[in-house]
């Protein structure tokens, strides 16, 4: 049997939030600093694997595991900022391309290399399992969990982008990195800590992703090409625009695998190609 | 005479460009070395040469145009399976199996050349990512031509001129793969050596400045991008033809990606850049294939950084600053 239209919206929109957590840190990133970053989700993976561990081998609760997930992220990130990626701002989209794929094969690799290639399993907390019985829909406790978190994301996000001092000098940068240094903003190091920061929600998302999609050492790919199509699907640097790509590409790849499971992933690579034809800066671009 | 002088002066130049020199020869001579040396080898010698084609393809859009592609593995495939299908609905014949591979790669080349041309940076890689995706997902969900995941079943090649079949040994596969190789390379060389490649490397240097001293840029990319179509599905013909089989594999992204990273490690931008990074990294995963495959892209992301880093126009590029560096002393 089918299931209902409002179980696959709710479900989709779950797995949206999921993939803007996953894609908010490249999105600004790339809008910040035109820098083509093909290892974000590499950083992702870090989060689901020390999640993974300090549950399964250390037995520390789900819920501290996510901050760690967070931070860990981006130390890895400022580390790798510092000894690659600066060196490369001014370079060709080419050697960008090539210097973090290059960080996500090896990535790859180590995982493979530490906790082997198969699906690594968790345990959620009593708290989060099972489902909420909401006027006769069936919604699951975890997907509702993830959406909070995105929510409160993404509300943090927004008041630290338009309130603070930080976020002026970001939205500054973005629009006219030039002007913002002439202001006298250190775009580099703004960059460094939007980086590190964007690094470390993609580690909380990878470690939320783990109960949803699994984690294996394809993870550095496979959510790969999600966050890039959401990020040139939403325009650069857009937060708005993220967060409607990411719905948008969530429930349509979750009706495509219910309803035309026999068109695999073929349903949003189409939607991809169609919108970037169609306005190639992406729906909320300005570029 | 002075006015004379000037105007021949292009000529001479594209000339100078266009003559032999004794490396490139010895180049060649060494390509018939597997036949004496190696002969247990001829297969995998077989295979670089088809895998040097393509990363060649890939060279004139991305090392003389400066088009970014990670979707090229596309046309590989499609010339792959045009091949194989032909062979098993019309008849096995080689030559016209690779003249129907070009023409269908070249179909699909000219009708995505429209969308290519008219985008640049990041939306160009995520349109070139997409549309390298979506024939992915077309020729694996459409099982009932393609056989899907369990690759296309009952291609029967006939043998070449009909004499020389294709065995285990490889001698038939290197040689037919050499040859349409060696080929294509001249008309290759032929083409980046023209006006047309000047122009093609003027597109890549400044993509702006083109159209205003009157070049036609976006009709000059899709010429590019059509002629690197057909070249990469001829290289995915000779892969069925050469081997009687053809697997998704051939049209994945792990192949675009391949065939980039062999591109950049010989020196994107150069002729001889894809043949010698092809080498280099194809004998280096048959010597290395006893080891699991993850731990060989461990290897590759290193590589890929340090060429990064430490070597931006690849080995070519590196050697030839060398010798330039020597010949000022």
């Amino acid at each position: 049997m089918l299931p209902s239209v409002f179980g696959v919206l709710f479900d989709g929109f779950a797995y949206g939030m999921l993939l803007f957590v996953l894609s908010i840190g490249l999105s600004v990133t790339l809008g910040l600093m035109n820098f083509v970053n093909l290892a974000h989700c590499a950083f992702a993976m870090l989060g689901g694997y020390l999640t993974v561990t300090l549950v399964n081998d250390f037995h520390w609760p789900f819920f501290a595991t996510l901050p760690l997930a967070f931070i860990a992220a981006a130390v890895a990130s400022i580390a790798l900022e510092r000894v690659f990626y600066r060196r490369l701002y001014r370079a060709s989209d080419l050697d960008q391309v090539l210097l973090t794929i290059g960080i996500a094969f090896v990535s790859v690799a180590i995982a493979a290399y530490l906790f082997g290639t198969a699906q690594q399993p968790i345990q959620t907390p009593p708290l989060l399992r099972g489902a909420i019985d909401f006027f006769g829909l069936n919604l699951g406790r975890y997907r509702l969990f993830l959406i909070g978190i995105a929510l409160i994301v993404t509300i943090l996000l927004v008041l630290g982008i338009e309130y603070t001092r930080f976020g002026a000098q970001v939205r500054a940068a973005v629009d006219n990195q030039r002007m913002a240094g002439g202001l006298g903003i250190n775009v580099e190091r703004t960059f460094a800590i939007t980086f590190a920061l964007g690094s470390g929600l993609a580690g909380l998302g990878g470690a939320l992703a783990i109960e949803i999609v699994g984690l294996d050492p394809n993870f550095s790919f496979i959510y790969l090409v999600y966050v890039l199509i959401i990020v040139s699907v939403g325009g650069l640097g857009s937060i708005a625009g993220s967060f409607a790509a990411a719905i948008l590409i969530g429930v349509s790849d979750i009706a495509g695998k219910y309803y035309f499971p026999e068109l695999g992933a073929f349903l949003i690579y189409l939607v991809m190609v169609l919108i970037l034809m169609w306005r190639p800066a992406g729906l909320f671009g300005r570029r | 005479m002075a006015a004379a002088d000037t105007i021949s002066a292009p000529q001479h130049y594209l000339q100078s460009l266009g003559r032999w020199s004794a490396a490139e020869i010895a180049f060649w001579l060494a390509t018939l070395l597997p036949f004496f040396l190696f002969p247990n080898y001829l297969s995998l010698a077989s295979q670089i040469a088809i895998t040097a084609l393509f990363a060649l393809s890939l060279d004139l859009i991305l090392g003389y145009a400066g088009v970014v592609s990670l979707g090229h593995a596309a046309f590989f495939g499609i010339g792959a399976y045009s091949a194989g299908l032909f062979s098993k609905f019309v008849w096995g014949e080689p030559f016209s199996g690779l003249l129907v591979a070009a023409l269908l790669a070249g179909i699909a080349g000219y009708a995505t050349s429209f969308i290519i041309c008219r985008f640049r940076h990041l939306t160009l890689i995520m349109l070139t990512l997409g549309l390298g995706l979506l024939a992915f997902e077309v020729a694996n969900s459409a099982h009932w031509l393609t056989g899907g995941s369990d690759g296309l079943q009952g291609i029967r090649i006939w043998p070449l001129f009909g004499v020389f079949k294709f065995d285990l040994y490889g001698y038939t596969a290197y040689s037919y793969s050499l040859a349409v190789l060696f080929l294509i390379f001249l008309g290759m060389r032929r083409l980046v050596n023209s006006p047309f490649g000047l122009a093609l490397r003027g597109i890549r240097e400044n993509l702006v400045r083109m159209p205003a001293i009157g070049a036609a840029s976006r009709a000059h990319i899709r010429k590019a991008y059509t002629i690197a179509a057909i070249v990469a599905g001829i290289a995915g013909a000779l892969l069925t033809q050469t081997t009687e089989s053809a697997a998704l594999e051939s049209i994945s992204f792990q192949r675009s990606a391949d065939v980039l990273v062999m591109l950049v490690l010989g020196g994107a931008g150069r002729l001889y850049g894809g043949l010698i990074g092809t080498i280099i990294f194809m004998i280096a995963r048959d010597q290395f294939s006893g080891i699991a495959p993850q731990y060989w892209y461990f290897w590759i992301g290193i590589l890929l950084i340090a060429v990064v880093m430490l070597l931006p126009n690849g080995i070519l590029g590196g050697l030839s600053k060398i010798l330039a560096q020597r010949r000022r002393k």
